[in-house]
């Protein structure tokens, strides 16, 4: 048993740590993205299309990943690609957490017809599939980031509502809760200051899970062409230009992608590390 | 539920008639006068309120009938009919996979508990769950369909062949007609989006799956099993298991409905004319009547889910049966 | 004549750990016999019987010792060999009723299932045994009952039903952990009475885990003290109630409800002598390091 929980808590820790150094990388790299991408992420140079990566034979060495169909640096593209899905991850996934997870609170804690409507609502918002949903969405608020974060907002807050409202109504049937109604604290002060701290790991968790869904929809909308404008180095936008060529120049599609992959594979690992350290279980 | 499905209905109705842009403008040649775009939008209702809209659509539908499309002029029902059975037949199939694949992860994990196997299943299964079916496609497209191209990563049947079908269910109707041949092309087609779809569900099972059955495993009756003479595959496959699919059922149930949104970028990825194709294509056209048509539908089918999922619940849970 | 089962040196510890879950234990029961197990909680009555069974939890495993069951080494078989030799020579009643039936599955299989699967009888015969087994265990309306699923039945119809599939394949050697302390007063001394009457009817060997002395007094001809998975006292149940030899065997016995005397027996375990045993106990445990 105690060796047991020892090396599933060193699994753990390299979990976080791994994801964590991952996101770092990107992090940095989209801060200061203009100072380090070696070119301008849209300057074409039509005579260097398609030119192959620095290990295939053909390649320029000023292309380190090589460049795609009109000539442009598949390196700087990614580069500044990590800016605009950074912004996104960042602005969606901690606005949808806060709009969920009050709702979610909001529903569990109050119930009555509070928790109806909002439940009700979340089972509307259920039955539509999210990818249409989103589509519809950007139809309707026409294409640009700020679109973007208000269609995953919109879409996704119910990810954060369902686990929160669950969550805060445990919390309410436990004794802490009863105890603080006893000794007349009003509900607001115990909603705060009693439930919140409490469901907060949660929230955490789900909000990096968000991030990397924040940064999926952005490549799905950038591939259905409706993110923020075509040329734009989006990573969804790269992988959608690199579909195209697939067969000439796989490496405009298989960059971006594998960034892409780590990315989120690293956002909800991180989570996941981050709800079990906070498990008090676990700790 | 039928809230639900209202609710959806009017969500859906209500936020697409905010979209800026004249769908008929679109829809008509570039000659086209002011008179005949003035013509053709009477023509569809648009020109009316939008609550008059609504209650000549809800009439509408209370008989069957769901509107004209404006892209594609023809009544929205048949058109959302014929491409349903293709959007069916692809979820099934890749329900199919993720039950097959995650099953045999979660008892390969259950019977080696405890050793690297076990990790290793772990491990996979935290990875596909991390990555969504969009991005499943994408590297199944780069790794089968360039590197080593053994599948079809476009369409839904090879465009050569001659078609005897009379139904849209084309995969069931091969097999009924005997076609083996059209039926392994459509297989062919439809492996690396189902696979696509899969592989997230894949996961969830086999880490739902793997979790109940080794609680169970632990319970006094698998134990005494035991004693009896049973082997450890014996006591997992009809002792454990039985009662462990319980919960993973259930969650099948909400996940198949997540799968069937996923078609909808799936299809597109693959050109795989089924119901979700459609739709993109009908929001890019600004197509209201279609895009009313084809939510209502997914809506429809996600109540029906759920529905088949509590029967089922109650069909496998012996306290329920005899409640 | 050697014993149906002996059990030699029996020594079982936690993997990663060189403390001994069971610390050298011996003992050995003649067919017909019954052997008590006692001891407090924890002391690894359990354990001792989920080592012969073969059920041992995955943390734990043999490390030295033999199991000799109807003269068969146990250890010295194949996993396969001896998973079969044991479901057909002995049986488990388990402690409790409510959890040891497979919730999805009707009564019927659940008695007749070690018969098919293991003995290779055919279904028809299996059921006209079932039949006869809930009528041995007093079951008024057995056609019913194999029908049914166990959470339509009582803890006692449970706990009868395990009983009778235990007794199916004519076992050697029952076990039986603690079978009465999950089921009300009333119902215990039915179903006491009733695993002693199979017992002597079919002369099974059995090891009774209990930690009521009294129960041994009226079921077992001899018990074994266990203390920190160490057997204290070996000793017939007439010398034993005449007078424990070891002192923990002398507390546990002056700690026992006494059904005529209610008011002297919540008599704590004096720690003095929890103490010395304690000590002894680790004391053989260095013993044993010396020695291994
Ligand atoms: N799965 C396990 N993993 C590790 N240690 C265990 C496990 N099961 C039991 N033990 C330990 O083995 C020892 C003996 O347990 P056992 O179940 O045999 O006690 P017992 O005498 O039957 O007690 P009780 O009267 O409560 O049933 C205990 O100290 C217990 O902590
Ligand atoms: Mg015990």
């Amino acid at each position: 048993m105690l060796d047991g929980r020892g090396s599933i808590k060193r699994r753990l820790g390299a979990r976080l740590w791994l994801s964590g150094t991952w996101l770092g990388i990107m992090a940095l790299l989209a801060l200061f993205a203009p100072l380090i991408s070696p070119h301008d992420p849209l300057a074409q140079d039509l005579f260097a299309g398609r030119l192959p990566p620095f290990w295939a034979s053909g390649s320029d060495p000023a292309y380190l990943l090589g460049t795609d169909s009109l000539g442009r640096d598949v390196l700087s593209r990614l580069i500044h690609g990590a800016r605009i899905a950074f912004s996104v991850a960042l602005i969606a996934g901690l606005a949808t957490a806060i709009v969920g997870s009050m709702l979610g609170l909001l529903a569990g804690y109050l119930r009555g017809w509070v928790d109806v409507v909002i439940s009700r609502l979340v089972d509307i918002w259920m039955a539509f599939p999210p990818v249409l949903f989103a589509i519809l969405l950007i139809a309707v608020l026409g294409t640009g980031l700020t679109s973007i974060i208000i269609a995953i907002i919109v879409i996704d807050w119910t990810r954060f509502c369902r686990v929160v409202r669950a969550e805060a109504m445990n919390q309410s049937a436990m004794d802490y809760v009863s105890s603080a109604i006893v000794a007349g604290r009003p509900r607001r002060d115990i909603l705060w200051r009693e439930i919140l701290p409490n469901v907060l790991p949660t929230i955490v968790a789900l909000s990096t899970l968000e991030m990397g869904i924040a940064v999926i929809v952005e490549a799905i909308l950038s591939f259905v062409n409706l993110s923020i404008s075509t040329d734009a180095p989006t990573w969804g936008g790269m992988i959608a230009e690199g579909r195209t060529s697939i067969y000439q120049a796989w490496w405009v599609l298989a960059f971006p992608l594998g960034v892409l992959f780590l990315t989120v594979l690293s956002f909800s690992q991180f989570g996941e590390g981050l709800k079990d350290r906070f498990d008090p279980v676990l700790r | 539920m039928s809230v639900t499905l209202i609710g959806a209905a009017v969500v859906v109705f209500f936020v697409i008639r905010v979209v800026p842009g004249n769908p008929i403008a679109m829809m008509l040649p570039p000659g086209a006068t002011e008179e005949d775009i003035a013509r053709l939008t009477a023509h569809y209702g648009l020109d009316k309120t939008i609550f008059e809209q609504f209650w000549i659509w809800l009439a509408g539908v209370f008989h069957g009938d769901f509107g004209t499309s404006i892209s594609l002029r023809q009544p929205v029902m048949p058109l959302v009919l014929g491409r349903l059975p293709a959007t069916l037949e692809l979820a099934i199939f890749a329900l199919v996979i993720a039950v097959v694949i995650g099953g045999a992860m979660a008892l390969t994990g259950v019977r080696h508990r405890e050793t690297r196997t076990e990790t290793a299943i772990d491990v996979a299964n935290g990875v596909g769950l991390s990555i969504p079916d969009f991005l499943w496609a994408l590297i199944l497209i780069v790794l089968f369909g360039v590197l080593m191209p053994v599948f079809h990563i476009s369409g839904r049947i090879s465009p050569s062949l001659d078609l005897p079908f009379v139904t849209q269910f084309y995969v069931f109707e091969s097999i009924a007609r005997l076609r083996f041949d059209l039926w392994w092309d459509l297989l062919k087609h439809m492996f690396m989006p189902a696979l696509a779809l899969a592989i997230p569900l894949a996961a969830i099972i086999s880490q739902l799956l793997k979790q109940s059955l080794k609680e169970t495993m632990h319970l006094d009756y698998v134990t005494l099993s035991r004693t009896k003479g049973y082997s450890e595959n014996h006591v997992i496959l009809s002792e454990a298991l039985p009662n462990a699919v319980l919960p993973t059922l259930t969650l099948i149930g909400v996940q198949f409905t997540f799968l069937i949104g996923g078609t909808v970028i799936i299809e597109r990825l693959f050109s795989y004319e089924g119901l979700g194709n459609m739709a993109i294509d009908a929001v890019i056209n600004r197509d209201l009547p279609l895009i009313q048509g084809i939510v209502i539908v997914f809506a429809l089918l996600f109540t029906i889910i759920n529905l088949v999922v509590d029967m089922t619940y109650a069909l496998l849970n012996p306290r329920l049966r005899h409640a | 004549m050697s014993a149906f089962l002996t059990v030699n040196n029996l020594s079982a510890a936690l993997h990663g750990f060189d403390q001994r879950v069971l610390r050298s234990v011996s003992f050995s029961i003649d067919t017909g016999e019954v052997l008590g197990l006692v001891g407090e909680s924890g002391a690894g009555k359990s354990m001792i019987g989920k080592a012969i069974l073969g059920i041992l939890p995955s943390a734990i495993s043999i490390i030295e010792g033999e199991i000799l069951l109807d003269g068969q080494d146990l250890q010295k078989m194949k996993p396969a060999d001896r998973r079969r030799f044991i479901g057909a020579t002995a049986a488990l009643i388990p402690q409790d009723p409510l959890t040891a039936l497979n919730p999805s599955r009707r009564i019927e299989p659940q008695i007749t299932n070690r018969l098919v699967d293991i003995l290779g009888w055919s279904k028809a015969n299996a059921r006209v045994r079932a039949l006869e087994l809930l009528n041995e265990v007093h079951i008024d309306n057995p056609e019913r009952v194999m029908g049914s699923y166990p959470h339509e039945l009582s803890g006692g119809m449970r706990q009868r039903v395990l009983i009778a599939s235990a007794f199916a394949a004519n076992p050697k050697l029952v076990i039986a952990d603690e079978p009465t302390t999950a089921l009300d007063v009333t119902v215990q001394k039915q179903i006491l009475r009733l695993i002693r009457e199979l017992q002597e009817r079919h002369s099974t060997a059995m090891v009774f885990v209990t930690h009521d002395l009294g129960v041994v007094s009226k079921v077992c001809q001899r018990l074994s003290v266990l203390y920190g998975g160490k057997i204290v006292e070996n000793s017939s149940v007439p010398d034993f109630f005449a007078g424990p030899k070891h002192a923990y065997s002398r507390a546990l016995l002056a700690a026992t409800p006494k059904y005529t005397d209610p008011d002297a027996s919540l008599l704590p375990v004096d720690e003095a002598v929890i103490e010395a045993v304690a000590a002894e106990v680790l004391a053989s445990d260095k013993e044993w390091r010396h020695g291994g």
